[in-house]
């Protein structure tokens, strides 16, 4: 049923349809009706994290280690949680410099350096071309399985039929075609290619698919469920053990260095750049990914352990290699559609991979290693060519055939070898090289170039003698004798055993000797030299990405250009149209009506330098924009400065907010002082005016008694007796109230003598009411005074004590209704404080006088119609005098009740 | 500096849950015998936490608050 031609024909009907998906994409792109634009296939793009390599061979790492293969997915989970600072940085910083390639990123990063760039690309290349040849193994192993479909049987090793007559070639030129197709259309500055995305969307559903309905057959077919499976796995002690994190990748250690690995793969994987970073539409996509992704991993994983034990319990002889139990368990059931299903899907998982991979690879191997040395090479003279985007394409076109065949031919020298099988793990360690520079590049400004170069460029080594080398050894390579007995028979130069480490796993081990020289140099050799003017530049471009006032990049250069000179340099390299295109849209966006009204400012070349930047990376476009402009090379302080002026002005906006918060502040308070102020003015008017009013009145009667008695000398004895008493008495009052306005004033001013001794409160009450008694006796007012057997002494001002008494007790002679009334004077002991009440039975106060008798010249009563019996100032003193002794005077009254005036002073301090 | 957002925050805080969650040594508290609903415990333990990951920072990410 399954003959060779249909599987041939399926397989490739299968790219034909991503061909056909990848045009649809990119018409769509073109008609400006984005196909990708939703975060669904953002997600579903990132999932080409998931190769062949995970299709068939988690199955065949679980079958060996257990469950630790998850750590591979669990990584990812987790820095998809640190997605929102990390890769939303990185994304920022790729669409604002044009970035369009991870080795464009750290080149940019440390100062636009080719050689760094350069750098990065030759490990990328070197560790991710046993990976691509890893998936055509996939491919090829899997086509011959299923070619014996209905039998199991195993691939014979490879024979000689290399390029023709192995179908794996015409795979591997198919995809090379369909990269070439879609993925170098032309020369894009951003070099987003929607089409290819499309299709690398629609190929992470079909593997998911693909392997989950595999998953579900096996489980619910073949065995019965889930439960089934564990419990008839658990009767064998080998297979229980794979429940466990036993096994060959079982250790704690092992777990979190793949982890940790995973997690540094997802973000530094060429292809994941390439999917996350470069063609990322719209950087909110990032929300759902953050879920979404993890969720894929969960989905795809689920089945993994059950297909595993399943396949180890199916075929206990051996003889069938774990890492096809996804393809061969159906072909032994016989079920030749889900067989088919997951030969789909592993082709998906495989070419996925590999169209990204090479994609990514070729524009880093174009922009950051040929065209660099292209241009260095004077003989070429290639800086005076007219158009260079037909180069440039050709260049990325040569350089995607390169790279498969590379990829290819690693394939089919390897085979079987042990380098091909481990080669996901050691491309992982390469890749985590990256690290350091970029996380550090990201989040540290004091990252150098040269700690860059010397970081990645010892960890590169050490992962090389670590990782690489011992897995050439094992495949038999290289001599044996290298793994058993180190370099030149050093024992302390062991690869795998280094300086005598022992007890970690190879991954482990390589990770922890990589990443300490990798961190240890980064750091050590930045910290010896401080940036230079470029790299400061870059690195506050980077770090400072996400500020809410970053710096623009134009502020970083100065110099002349001409416009002409600047169009005919990216004329060479986009092609005259799409450059002239390009500048017409820059102009447009600045508010030029033509393009020979933009001027050829700073901003202007910053923004043909970006453009470059994304056609041949950023250290090419330096050079170039520099080889047509006149530049004034910004010295490191001009750089600091600028960056300095930059936070400075950020820094003066939030000073000057604040400043304006406290000025508001600071206004209210002064609009409030100067109602207080006005309102003391009123009082102070009040006040004067009553004082005269005061003054006025005894004033008035002492002068007209005197004109009575200078008028009329005739008048007799008891009259003239009377008159002058009335005129000695107006002469005392006015005495007396301005002795009190003049007491009041001391208070206030809170001058005035105070003589503090001890006395007894009672001897005051006592001498006040003895002072006091001939007017309670004239009035017909009857006392009683409640004292307690004993009381504290006070420390206080006697006299002062004694005017208040006075005071509290002449107004009450006064208030009180002749021949009726009665006055009690308590004294009470508080806790802290002496209380004395003075209660009358008068005509009380009401309410709202209550509040105002304190004050100054006011008494209950209407004082117009009303004879005032006194100045209106005793309480006021009165409570001035309580006050500042430390008490509280006030007064509780029922109109027509009697009135209760009581103060407090508070006790000595007890020692 | 500029603090994170709320978003941020707490999705730096997932991700210290999850370094916990899937490390020794609280993996080494289910690694052994036993099995909920006849699946292993570890296994059963290390999807239930990655689930339960996930669907707490699709909450974080989803959920509107004050950004």
């Amino acid at each position: 049923m399954l003959t060779g031609g249909i599987i041939v024909v399926a397989s490739f009907a299968y790219v034909a349809l991503l061909f056909a998906i990848a045009a649809y994409g990119d018409k769509r792109a073109d008609a400006g009706r984005s196909l990708i634009a939703n975060p669904y296939i953002y997600a579903l793009s990132l999932a080409v994290y998931c190769t062949s390599w995970t299709f068939y061979g988690s199955v065949g790492r679980a079958a060996t280690g257990g469950i630790g293969f998850l750590a591979i997915y669990i990584g990812p989970t987790l820095m998809a949680a640190l997605w929102w600072f990390v890769l939303m940085k990185m994304i920022r910083v790729s669409k604002a410099n044009r970035i369009t390639s991870i080795a464009d990123f750290v080149a940019s990063r440390y100062g636009k350096s080719q050689l760094l760039g350069g750098l990065v690309t030759i490990i990328a290349v070197v560790g991710i071309i046993p990976y691509i040849a890893l998936q055509l193994k996939a491919i090829s192993t899997s086509f011959s399985i299923i070619l014996h479909y209905p039998g199991v049987a195993m691939p014979e090793k490879t024979g000689a039929q290399l390029f023709v007559g192995d179908n794996t070639f015409y795979i591997a030129m198919m995809l090379a075609a369909f990269t070439i197709l879609f993925g170098t259309r032309y020369l894009d500055a951003t070099e987003r290619h929607e089409g290819l995305v499309a299709a690398i969307a629609f190929e992470s559903v079909v593997k998911l698919v693909a392997f989950i309905a595999v998953g579900v057959f096996v489980t619910y077919s073949m065995y019965d469920g889930f439960a089934d499976i564990f419990q008839r796995a658990s009767a064998n002690p080998q297979l229980k053990l794979l429940m466990t994190l036993g096994g060959d990748f079982g250790s704690y250690t092992s777990w979190a260095s793949l982890t940790m690995l995973s997690m540094f793969a997802i973000l530094f994987l060429p292809r994941q750049f390439q999917v996350a970073v470069v063609e990322n539409v719209d950087e909110r996509h990032l929300n759902k990914a953050i879920w979404l992704f993890p969720l894929y991993l969960l989905a795809i994983n689920i089945f993994v352990l059950p297909i595993a034990l399943g396949g180890l319990m199916h075929f206990p002889m051996g003889g069938v290699d774990a890492d096809t139990f996804v393809l061969t368990l159906p072909i032994s059931q016989q079920q030749a559609w889900i067989a088919m299903l997951a030969f789909v899907g592993g082709l998906s998982a495989a070419t996925g991979m590999v169209i990204v991979e090479t994609i990514a690879l070729s524009t880093m191997v174009c922009n950051d290693l040929v065209m660099p040395l292209l241009l260095r090479t004077p003989g070429l003279r290639l800086a005076e060519r007219h158009d260079l985007s037909r180069l440039l394409l050709g260049i990325r076109r040569g350089a995607i055939v390169g790279i498969l065949t590379l990829g290819y031919v690693y394939f089919f020298l390897a085979g079987e070898a042990y380098a091909l099988v481990s080669i996901g793990l050691i491309s992982f360690s390469a890749v985590a090289q990256f690290a350091p520079v970029i996380i550090g590049g990201l989040f540290w400004k004091g990252g150098t170039r040269l700690g860059a170069i010397s970081g990645l460029g010892a960890g590169f080594c050490v992962w090389l003698y670590t990782l690489l080398l011992p897995s050439f050894a094992k495949s038999g390579w290289m001599p044996v004798m290298f793994l058993s007995q180190g370099a030149w028979g050093i024992d302390l130069l062991k690869p795998q055993q280094l300086f005598g480490l022992q007890g970690l796993d190879e991954i482990s081990h390589c990770l922890f000797w990589s990443m300490l020289v990798n961190i240890g140099l980064y750091i050590t050799i930045s910290l010896l030299r401080r940036p230079d003017a470029a790299e400061h530049t870059q690195a506050t471009l980077f770090v400072d990405a996400t500020a809410p006032a970053r710096v623009s990049g134009s502020r970083f250069w100065r110099g002349t250009a001409s416009l002409d000179s600047l169009l005919a340099l990216l004329g060479r390299f986009l092609g005259p149209e799409r450059a002239r295109e390009a500048f017409i849209t820059y102009a447009r966006r600045r508010g030029a009506e033509t393009l020979a009204a933009l001027p050829p400012d700073a901003d202007t070349v910053h923004h043909a330098e970006s453009l470059l930047s994304g056609a041949i990376g950023s250290a090419s476009a330096r050079v170039m924009i520099a080889s047509v402009v006149e530049e004034e090379p910004l010295g490191i302080g001009e750089v600091m400065h600028i960056i300095d002026e930059a936070s400075q002005v950020l820094a003066h906006s939030r000073q000057l907010e604040r400043q304006s918060r406290e000025l508001e502040a600071a206004t209210n308070e002064l609009r409030s002082a100067n109602l207080r102020l006005t309102e003391l003015d009123q009082l102070k008017d009040d006040f004067i005016s009553t004082v005269t009013h005061e003054l006025r009145t005894p004033l008035t009667s002492i002068r007209a008694f005197s004109e009575i008695l200078r008028d009329n000398p005739a008048l007799d004895l008891p009259q003239r007796e009377n008159f002058l008493g009335i005129i000695i008495r107006e002469s005392e009052r006015l005495t007396r109230l301005i002795n009190q306005v003049l007491d009041l004033a001391k208070l206030e001013s809170g001058g005035g003598e105070w003589q503090t001794i001890p006395f007894d409160l009672r001897d005051v009450i006592d001498e006040s009411l003895h002072a006091t008694s001939q007017l309670f006796k004239d009035n017909g007012v009857s006392v009683e005074t409640t004292l307690p057997p004993t009381a504290p002494e006070l420390l206080a001002d006697r006299d002062r004590v004694m005017q208040v008494m006075l005071n509290l007790l002449s107004n009450a002679a006064k208030f009180c209704t002749p021949q009726q009334g009665r006055v009690h004077v308590t004294l009470h002991q508080e806790v802290t404080a002496l209380r004395v009440d003075v209660a009358d039975n008068g005509i009380g106060i009401h309410i709202e006088d209550q509040a105002v008798i304190f004050d100054k010249f006011r008494q209950a009563g209407d004082t117009l119609t009303e004879k005032p019996k006194g100045s209106g100032l005793g309480l006021a003193i009165s409570r001035q005098i309580v006050e500042h002794l430390g008490g509280k005077l006030w007064v509780t009254s029922v109109a027509g009740a009697g009135a209760t005036f009581s103060f407090t002073l508070p006790l000595p301090q007890q020692r | 500096m500029n603090q994170p957002s709320e978003k941020g925050q707490r999705l730096a805080a997932l991700f210290l849950l999850g370094a916990l969650l899937f490390n020794f040594p609280l993996l080494q508290l289910f690694a052994r015998d036993g099995t909920v609903l006849g699946v292993p415990l570890l296994y059963c333990y290390v999807f239930c936490a990655w689930a339960a990951l996930i669907g707490l920072m699709a909450w974080v990410v989803e959920h509107r608050s004050r950004d």
